[in-house]
């Protein structure tokens, strides 16, 4: 139950509270976005129990991986944000 | 899919394997907090990769394991009210109470929901005017706020027939409590990155200060966890502790402030029992005074108060040993024999997040006996 999981935002509706069409990997679901108000259309989001908990910080990402030293790795990270 | 590859790339992991071997100098205990976090170790044989120096202990980070058996049995007899909808998350279905479990009552005709989200019991409650919606609602400071959206939803459409058995439970005092106890092990922690991208880190910091131990806020890929072990170690070696941030790309200092004032919006903190722990001061969340007409509790105070408060737990679960990282799950005697995901003998062999069910999901065919228990 403890499940999160990142995925990319599709679409945001203006309801209350705000929600939007997040995607993972191809299997789109309808995501509450009330904690990450800032969210925007292309966003990676972590999603638990239907609701966005946080906006995955690119950079941040990208340094972790250049913290291992190890060319394959930012190779990869290239490759799937195309 | 990104954010998920990159961090399970198997060239970095054992890289990252090898820097953690040269760092390691003498032998280390460290606990992984989270279920998820667990469940990845073992999944992906982490704990393999690491030298043989490097112990990693479960703790209770499971909050279906955490659920006191009284909370069950109240969820129980709840679901057997013919004009009662009891909805939970799946794991909790199979839970034992003292005498029988959700899926049980279901079986036997009571109205039990699987929810994905707390948000699905609004059009139930909608749709079903004439009946009571009971949200039982369980948990880390992961799934509060979401909890706490749902409640501020129904009482923003008027609604009056939903409420919540509040059964959420929070994370630093649990480890203050494995911390002060004499029997512990533990030398350093990795703190569950979830639970830290709503609430952030700042909690850990006196936590860190008064037990002199390292706690490292990971993420839970592969990547991210041998990460948490490599800063971890590395802390151990120099003598040092602070609390360090291994997941940022999701975890800010403060955490997210939207989440953490929804809820304090609804909840206030409470001392709470942990099912094989004991008691725990401050350790769980209760509606504020404002919400309290949502309380299951109070609203169906006649129909559970006869209700027992000591449900004695089977006596062969260990569970509350496994839970301290006092017992790894194949050295409790039942284990995959009398108590297996299919008959649970306790709630560590029934979540995904359990450290029981990990075990007789990845382990025993392979690995009878634990090289590094202890
Ligand atoms: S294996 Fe079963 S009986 Fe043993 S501690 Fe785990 S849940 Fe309890």
């Amino acid at each position: 139950m403890c499940l999160a999981i990142p995925g990319q935002i599709q679409k945001i509706h203006q309801d209350t509270p705000l929600s939007g069409i997040v995607s993972f990997s191809g299997i789109t679901k309808q995501i509450c976005l009330a904690m990450v108000p800032e969210a925007k259309v292309g966003d990676y989001v972590i999603v638990h129990v239907g609701f966005a908990i946080s906006i995955l910080d690119e950079r941040a990402a990208q340094a972790s991986l250049a913290l291992l030293h190890d060319p394959t790795v930012t190779g990869l990270i290239d490759e799937s944000s195309a | 899919m990104k954010y998920v590859d990159e961090f399970r790339n198997p060239q970095a992991v054992m890289h990252l394997a090898e820097r953690i071997r040269e760092k390691t100098r003498q032998p280390w205990t460290i606990m992984e907090i989270c279920g998820g976090q667990t469940h990845a170790i073992v999944r992906y044989g982490l704990d393999r990769l690491l030298p043989s120096d490097i112990t990693l202990i479960h703790g209770p980070g499971c909050p279906v394991c955490v659920t006191p058996i009284e909370l069950i049995d109240t969820a129980c007899r709840l679901a057997r009210l013919s004009h009662v909808t009891l909805c939970s998350f799946g794991d909790m279905l199979r839970v034992p109470g003292t005498n029988e479990d959700l899926l049980t009552v279901k079986a036997h005709g009571g109205d039990v929901r699987i929810i994905y989200s707390p948000l699905d019991a609004i059009p139930l409650a909608q749709a079903y005017p004439e009946r009571e919606i009971v949200l039982f609602a369980v948990g880390f400071e992961t799934t509060a706020p979401a909890q706490a959206m749902a409640l501020l939803q129904a009482r923003r459409l008027g609604l009056t027939n939903l409420s919540m058995i509040v059964a959420h439970v929070l994370v630093p005092p649990a480890m203050a409590a494995i911390l002060s106890s004499p029997y512990h092990q533990i030398q350093g922690f990795l703190a569950a990155g979830h639970v830290c991208t709503i609430m952030g880190y700042e909690e850990y910091e006196p936590l860190c200060r008064t037990y002199r131990v390292p706690i490292v806020v990971t993420g839970f890929e592969p990547l991210d966890i041998l990460e948490g072990v490599y800063l971890a170690v590395s802390q151990l070696e120099d003598g040092r502790w602070t609390v360090e941030n291994q997941y940022t790309r999701s975890v800010k200092r403060h955490g997210n402030p939207e989440a953490r004032n929804i809820i304090n919006e609804v909840f206030e903190p409470t001392d709470r029992t942990w099912r094989g722990l004991g008691i725990i001061e401050a350790s769980g969340l209760r509606l504020r005074e404002a919400f309290r007409s949502y309380d299951t509790l109070e609203k169906f105070r006649d129909d559970i108060a006869p209700l027992s408060t000591i449900s004695p737990l089977p006596v062969e679960c260990q569970s509350g040993q496994v839970l301290q990282g006092l017992l790894k799950p194949i050295d409790c005697p039942a284990f995959a024999s009398r108590c297996t995901p299919d008959r649970p003998l306790g709630a560590p062999m029934v979540s995904s997040e359990g450290a029981c069910a990990a075990y007789f999901r990845y382990r025993h065919q392979h690995q009878p006996i634990s090289p590094k228990s202890r």
